[in-house]
């Protein structure tokens, strides 16, 4: 796909932390495209760069953080660099963002009708009854009962699900062509989750809305995304569509990963196990990150990969790709 | 090795200086009490795991508090190697208390953070006598060893180690006095897949070498399902559900069981439409007539509303609370 045709397009994106300790190098050289109506999983570990990512896409990366290098183009437009005018008119109306905590994004004190009409005028000039009648379709399409009603209520009179229900429609309001979701479903029940995955799912299919759903969470994204992308410290290790990955991982991070996942093939047995931890981003060591939790590691990967496509539609950072299907 | 019987637990929230004032006042002011367990039954043998399973506000952390000892029932009584855990007196009930240990989630949160990791450690064994002063020291690296921590770090504080090691901390800590029966409540939410993974083995080889008995609370199907022997489902403070592993994960029999298992995310499902339970968990404040469940179930008769399902055995060693199953 060409860039220009995507609705998000992200080249060699950096984005640095400095801080007094060090250079913190949070994403570092991050490349990837979501389509109209894609879903594209962002899945990693923490401290993997997964939401800064995201956070530099919307443009919310605070100093001592900072987009140093490469390019975002939203719609064949560069957000890198945008001055901040330009940046509000989009954030919230054609980007929007979804975040772990709802309550991140609402305002304790106000109704919902107050937030929701709010973000409404901010970016189009309607009436006030518009703005309110499109509040009410957009709690009545993320699945909220008599949303008339629920328009008075305070963020605190909603249980955990109703109020991320109640940010995604926040997301919606202004028919964003991309949302980015920052682990929306971490903190919500097994049956509240599947509600929610049921409804981004629906609106990606209906809308065209492209959507970048962070998680860490493998099974979260297998039954959800088109692609994902595995990223770890700071670089993107392996691409590529959600099935063949989960068939056929290459890179042995997405091995060991999709090997740590309990699952009913487990019972009883143990668990494939990646030994040792996430490195620290600070400071780190040149070559690849991996390497000193690789099972495959030998003297080259002291040289940090470039990307390779070993096999179609699969981008991977490795010396030694595990080419083989998985045992 | 431990029964609880009939083990309900309720609390009691008494009106406030203002609603009291309310009340004089003539307004309608009553206490408010949570039923957090309403007559739970559950044994665990010895050398088993069990695993709790439900959502938030189901009551299975609140029965791992009183199986630990840390909370008294309201009503019911908990067996230890069949004695009445009440009846005990001194030394036996101190011999008891010591007999069960928690893990508790929040590695941050349960860890004293102005103790250095030897004395957490180290502390309560030198205190019950179970090892002496001069072999304390010894004492300390072996545990540490056990659970996979290095004694060179024993003088450090917890906030010097990884969310994973904090938890092997808090392992080492229930481990120190030998305990017979752990309860984990959601003691791998918080990690991270690969670390989660390493900590998952940790307790399944401790349970082969150490001869331990869990109980194992959690949310996450998939960890239950891979660890545990006997699964337990509970909702709103109700036993709704209780197998044998296999059995209960190839064909559950309770429509919420049903539910959860068709909305949990899974590696090898890769389903790609969700078909969400309906309706939200309702509050424990004031829990549904009859079945607690029948507000969301698809299969809810009038029988259900009105009256509470028994827990009945359906198959040998297999147990449910469904009218459904009545015929």
């Amino acid at each position: 796909m060409a860039p220009t045709h995507a609705t998000l397009a992200v080249e060699g994106l950096k984005t640095h932390f400095f801080t007094k300790a060090g250079v913190v190098k949070a994403v570092d050289g991050v490349s990837f495209e979501v389509g109209r109506g894609e879903i594209m999983g962002l899945v990693g570990e923490s401290g993997s760069g997964k939401t800064v990512t995201g956070f530099s896409i919307i443009g919310l990366v605070d100093p001592p953080g900072r987009v140093v290098e490469g390019s975002i183009l939203h719609n064949g437009e560069n957000l890198v660099g945008l001055d901040g005018e330009r940046m509000r008119n989009l954030r919230g109306n054609r980007i929007a963002m979804i975040f772990q905590d709802p309550m991140m994004t609402l305002n304790p004190v106000l109704r919902i009708e107050t937030q929701m009409v709010e973000a409404v005028l901010a970016h189009s000039a309607v009436s006030k009854e518009d703005a309110r009648t499109m509040a009410r379709d957009a709690l009545g399409q993320v699945g909220i009962a008599s949303p008339d009603e629920r328009l008075r209520a305070y963020p605190h009179q909603f249980s955990g699900g109703m109020r991320q229900r109640v940010a995604i429609a926040i997301a919606l309001l202004n028919k964003p062509d991309l949302i980015i979701a920052d682990e929306p479903t971490t903190a919500l029940d097994v049956t509240i989750q599947g509600q929610i995955l049921y409804e981004a799912q629906k609106l990606c299919r209906e809308t065209g809305t492209a959507m970048i759903w962070i998680t860490h969470d493998l099974a979260v994204v297998a039954g959800l995304a088109d692609r994902i992308c595995v990223m770890y410290a700071g670089r993107i290790v392996e691409r590529g569509a959600i099935g063949d990955i989960l068939e056929r991982p290459a890179h042995p991070y997405t091995r060991g990963l999709i090997g740590s996942v309990p699952s009913r093939n487990t019972r009883g047995g143990r668990l494939f196990q990646i030994p040792g931890m996430t490195p620290s981003l600070l400071n780190l060591a040149p070559g690849c990150a991996f390497r000193e939790r690789c099972p495959a590691a030998d003297g080259a990967c002291a040289v940090e990969p470039e990307p390779s496509h070993p096999l179609p539609g699969r981008e991977l950072r490795c010396h030694h790709p595990q080419l083989e299907a998985a045992p | 090795m431990i029964e609880a019987r009939g083990v309900s637990k309720r609390f009691v929230k008494k009106p406030d200086l203002a609603a009291r004032l309310a009340g004089r006042l003539g307004a309608d002011v009553r206490e408010e009490t949570v039923h957090a367990l309403d007559g739970v039954t559950i044994a665990v043998e010895r050398g088993e795991v069990v695993g709790l399973v439900g959502e938030s506000g189901c009551g299975k952390s609140t029965f791992g508090r009183i199986v630990a000892g840390i909370m008294e029932p309201t009503e019911g009584t908990v067996f230890y190697r069949g004695q009445d855990l009440k009846t005990l007196q001194g030394g036996e009930a101190r011999e008891a208390a010591l007999q069960v240990q928690m893990i508790f989630q929040d590695p941050f949160a349960s860890l004293n953070p102005r103790m250095r990791v030897e004395d957490i450690v180290g502390e309560a064994p030198l205190l019950h006598g179970i090892v002496a002063r001069n072999e304390r020291q010894d004492y300390i690296d072996a545990t540490m060893r056990r659970v996979g921590l290095d004694p060179a770090f024993k003088r450090r504080y917890p906030h010097q180690f990884s969310g994973g090691q904090r938890q092997r901390i808090g392992i080492a800590r229930a481990l120190a006095v030998k305990p017979e029966f752990l309860v984990c409540d959601e003691a791998v939410a918080a990690l991270d897949v690969s670390i989660q993974a390493q900590v998952l083995n940790l307790f399944m080889d401790l349970r082969r070498d150490l001869d331990l008995t869990y109980l194992f609370i959690s949310h996450d199907l998939s960890v239950v399902e891979h660890i545990s022997d006997r699964v337990v489902i509970m909702y709103l403070g109700r036993v709704v559900e209780s197998a044998p592993a296999g059995p209960l994960f190839d064909g559950p029999n309770h429509p919420y069981t049903k539910a959860l298992l068709a909305g949990a995310p899974t590696l090898d499902a890769r389903r790609r439409i969700y078909e969400p339970v309906k309706g939200e968990i309702p509050s424990p404040l004031d829990p549904p007539s009859g079945c607690h469940f029948h507000p969301r179930c698809p299969h809810a008769m009038k029988r259900c509303r009105e009256e509470a399902p028994a827990l009945k055995e359906i198959a040998p060693g297999r147990h449910s609370a469904c009218h459904l199953n009545d015929g």
